[in-house]
């Protein structure tokens, strides 16, 4: 089986194994080929009109010795409310991941995504790394989930594919 | 020691920028957004006209003034005072907005006392013990000025106004600004707007471009300026008035000026 069937197969019995709504991401942190590779400080939020975190999703840094110093590189999410989120936190923030495809998923029932009022949103994922570049995609997506919806973005340096999907 | 740098910086900065020696007064910090577990900040302190090279001459620090979110003074460490700049070492740990700054406010007089002329330059608390009340031909100036720049650790907190001089009191935080996004500032002198004030503000990065490409901008009413950052950097922000309001008691005359480094980040 290849990795991208594989993958798909994965996200499809992540999306149809609960019974309750969920939000689902699949991120790619890339492959690069570069002579110093550090694996990406990564963020996901869910960002309002008003360029506020409504909700953390995720946030990967190097937990060993202390590297919280370079957070405020994760740009964005830095000045729309990271600098105020007391890490570590449960739940949300964890080590750094490796190449490769990550799926994370979200009971809509439960928080963080219990709070959002019904709106317009965007899904934010901003990748940093160590002499390396930044780069920030965004995914549009309403709530609350009311029919099954996909929405995807392409990162070109630092993030390949990302594709979000909202299960009723 | 508040008077030798007063000496220097107000008589370079202040008296002479018409005559084209001033050169320009900056605080640069090493980053302006620090993690919330704190961290070590360095500033270099000079006077020179490339932003921001140190290549004239070092700023005199001894007026230095640090103070955290909290209201609390943060010492400097590793202060030194080299020819061409000063630098120092801020141990920034707890999570606020750091105002860090030189400010000074000294009067400057000159008379004739037999014919003879007479200079006199010093605190204004000391006017009437130094320049006699009769004195001949006297001219007299006040001269109030503020050179600062600010690092935010964690979450930003609110600058407040001090009160006296000419100073800016962000309405978008000045830790807070980003390319192509528009930021307002009020400017106040003696804690009132300061209004139809000139501002003008420079890219760092002079000795790379062939125009200084200065940003000129007016204040309204309520003493606000909206700046629309045009690209990520470093900037440097000067504004100078000069009034008949001098603040001390016998004098007339005087010129209040401000600068601010600022740091502008790519979106």
């Amino acid at each position: 089986m290849s990795r991208k069937s594989r993958i798909l197969l994965a996200a499809l019995w992540y999306a149809g194994a609960a019974g309750a709504a969920d939000l689902t991401l699949n991120v790619e942190i890339p492959n690069l080929p570069v002579a110093e590779y550090h694996r990406p400080y990564v963020a996901v939020w869910v960002e309002d009109g008003s360029q506020t975190i409504a909700a953390n999703l995720a946030v990967w840094y190097q937990l060993r010795g202390d590297h919280t110093k370079w957070l405020p590189d994760l740009r964005q999410w830095w000045r729309r409310g990271g600098r105020d989120v007391k890490v570590p936190v449960d739940g949300l923030t964890g080590a750094t991941r490796p190449v490769g495809q990550h799926i994370l998923k979200f009971d809509a029932a439960a928080e963080p995504l219990a709070k959002l009022k019904p709106g317009k949103y965007e899904l934010v994922v901003e990748a940093v790394r160590e002499v390396g570049g930044r780069e920030a995609l965004r995914i549009p997506f309403e709530w609350p989930i009311k029919a099954t919806a996909r929405g995807s973005a392409q990162g070109k340096t630092e993030l390949g594919a990302v594709a979000l999907t909202l299960n009723p | 020691m508040k008077l030798s740098f007063l000496r220097v910086a107000l008589l370079s900065l202040s008296l002479a920028p018409a005559a084209g020696f001033a050169a320009r007064a900056w605080i640069l910090p090493s980053q302006t957004i620090v993690a919330r577990s704190g961290g070590w900040v360095t500033f270099d302190a000079a006077n020179s006209d490339d932003l921001f090279s140190f290549n004239q001459g070092a700023m005199q620090v001894d007026a230095l003034s640090v103070t955290g979110g909290d209201g609390a003074a943060v010492a400097p460490q590793n202060l030194a005072k080299g020819k061409t700049r000063s630098s120092f070492d801020l141990d920034l740990r707890a999570s606020g907005t750091y105002r860090v700054a030189v400010a000074g406010d000294v009067v400057m007089a000159r008379w004739e006392e037999d014919g003879k002329p007479k200079r006199w330059r010093g605190a204004p608390t000391e006017v009437a013990a130094n320049i006699p009340a009769n004195a001949a031909k006297l001219e007299v100036e006040q001269m109030q000025r503020r050179v600062e720049t600010f690092v935010t650790v964690g979450t930003p907190t609110e600058v407040k106004g001090v009160g006296t001089g000419l100073e800016l009191v962000p309405a978008r935080h000045p830790n807070d600004l980003y390319a192509g996004e528009p930021a307002r500032f009020r400017f106040l002198l003696d804690g009132k707007p300061a209004k139809d004030l000139a501002v003008e503000i420079i890219a760092g990065g002079t000795r790379y471009r062939d125009a200084p490409a200065a940003l000129e901008l007016k204040t309204d009413a309520d003493g606000m300026v909206t700046i629309t950052w045009p690209a990520p950097g470093l900037y440097w922000l000067d504004a100078e008035i000069q009034d008949e309001k001098a603040t001390v008691p016998g004098v007339k005359k005087r010129t209040a000026g401000y600068n601010a480094t600022l740091e502008v980040l790519p979106q």
